[in-house]
């Protein structure tokens, strides 16, 4: 199926978890923060969020900012 | 009388001895990062939140792990943030970046020339930002009324732009900020706007509890060398702001006694 990661067209498995996402990104342990069509998806609710076609995932990280 | 030795400030019940805050922007790399925050003895230091690079740079080291959760007091910005809605999406991400603390310094802009901020969009992402439990560092303009009201509103601390933000112009309206102090019953920093160490003394010596500052460290030549520049500038005033300065006077006052003179 087809979602929206930050921005850009990606093909993912069908029901797909957000856990599973997050493992095929490799960013596994990595200190991420995911919201989905603008609404915040806490870390321990990965492994139940089933992904759906067109969805808009937004994966974010700290970066340099003053 | 406050005693200069023991001298701190208060921020979500967590008492700071250092009155610098400091970004991680425009740096060359990390090891300058560090280094700059270390020369600066900053307690706080703010990050951005942005897009994952996705398939890239999986091993650069990642900002979280030089400004460590341990070691600082870290405080999210909604830089980029151009109405209420997006500052608060990015406030409850870098919530969950940091396992729930709550801290955010929010900044909701008005224009990418000035970078002023949009002061009804402030207000309104305040507003929603206090009921989702945050403890709010709110940037603003030098204006004394909306000071008052983002503190009103419940912010913890108020922070007054001393120019643009990266413009380097030094505090452009003394009397607004010292009124924003006299006013205040939170915290007041400078946020945005400093040049250079005097900037950054004037703004203590007007009574300020410390001063944000990143472009001013990073884009200085030598950017460690005036991490401690602004440490000594922001220590300094400080000091002179305690100490009570003298009366300014038009005339002189001669400082050797006039009586016994020989001739």
């Amino acid at each position: 199926m087809q979602i929206y990661l930050n921005g850009e067209q990606r093909q993912i498995p069908d029901n797909s978890s957000m856990a599973a996402l997050v493992e095929l990104l490799g960013l596994s342990g990595k200190r991420i923060a995911v919201e989905i069509n603008e609404e915040l998806v806490p870390r321990s609710t990965y492994s139940d969020y089933n992904l759906k076609p067109q969805d808009k995932v937004e994966v974010v990280h700290a970066i340099g900012g003053g | 009388m406050t005693n200069p030795n023991n001298d701190s400030f208060t921020l979500a019940g967590k008492e700071y001895h250092s009155r610098l805050l400091v970004g991680t922007g425009k740096y060359k790399n990390m090891a300058e990062t560090d280094a700059a925050i270390t020369a600066s003895g900053a307690e706080i230091v703010t990050f951005a939140v942005r897009r994952t690079n996705i398939g890239q740079d999986k091993d650069q080291p990642n900002l979280l792990d030089i400004i460590s959760p341990d070691k600082y007091t870290l405080l999210p910005n909604t830089a980029g943030c151009f109405d209420a809605k997006t500052a608060v999406r990015t406030c409850r991400l870098a919530r969950e970046l940091l396992d729930g603390h709550n801290l955010v310094k929010l900044e909701v802009l008005g224009d990418e020339k000035t970078l002023f901020p949009d002061v009804a969009a402030t207000l309104e992402a305040t507003k929603e930002l206090i009921k989702d439990g945050f403890d709010i560092m709110v940037y603003t303009n030098d204006d004394p009324i909306m000071a008052k009201r983002l503190e009103e509103l419940g912010c913890i601390c108020v922070m007054p732009l001393a120019a643009p933000i990266g413009s380097g112009l030094g505090i452009r309206n003394r009397l607004n900020i010292r009124t924003i102090v006299e006013n205040a019953s939170v915290p007041i920093l400078v946020d945005a706007g400093v040049g250079t160490a005097s900037d950054a003394a004037i703004a203590m010596e007007l009574g300020c509890d410390g001063v944000l500052m990143n472009t001013a460290i990073a884009a200085a030549k030598n950017p460690v060398l005036m991490a401690s520049a602004m440490r000594k500038g922001i220590e300094a005033g400080r000091e002179a702001f305690l100490a009570g300065r003298m009366p300014a006077k038009r005339f002189a006052s001669a400082s050797s006694p006039m009586d016994g003179l020989f001739f």
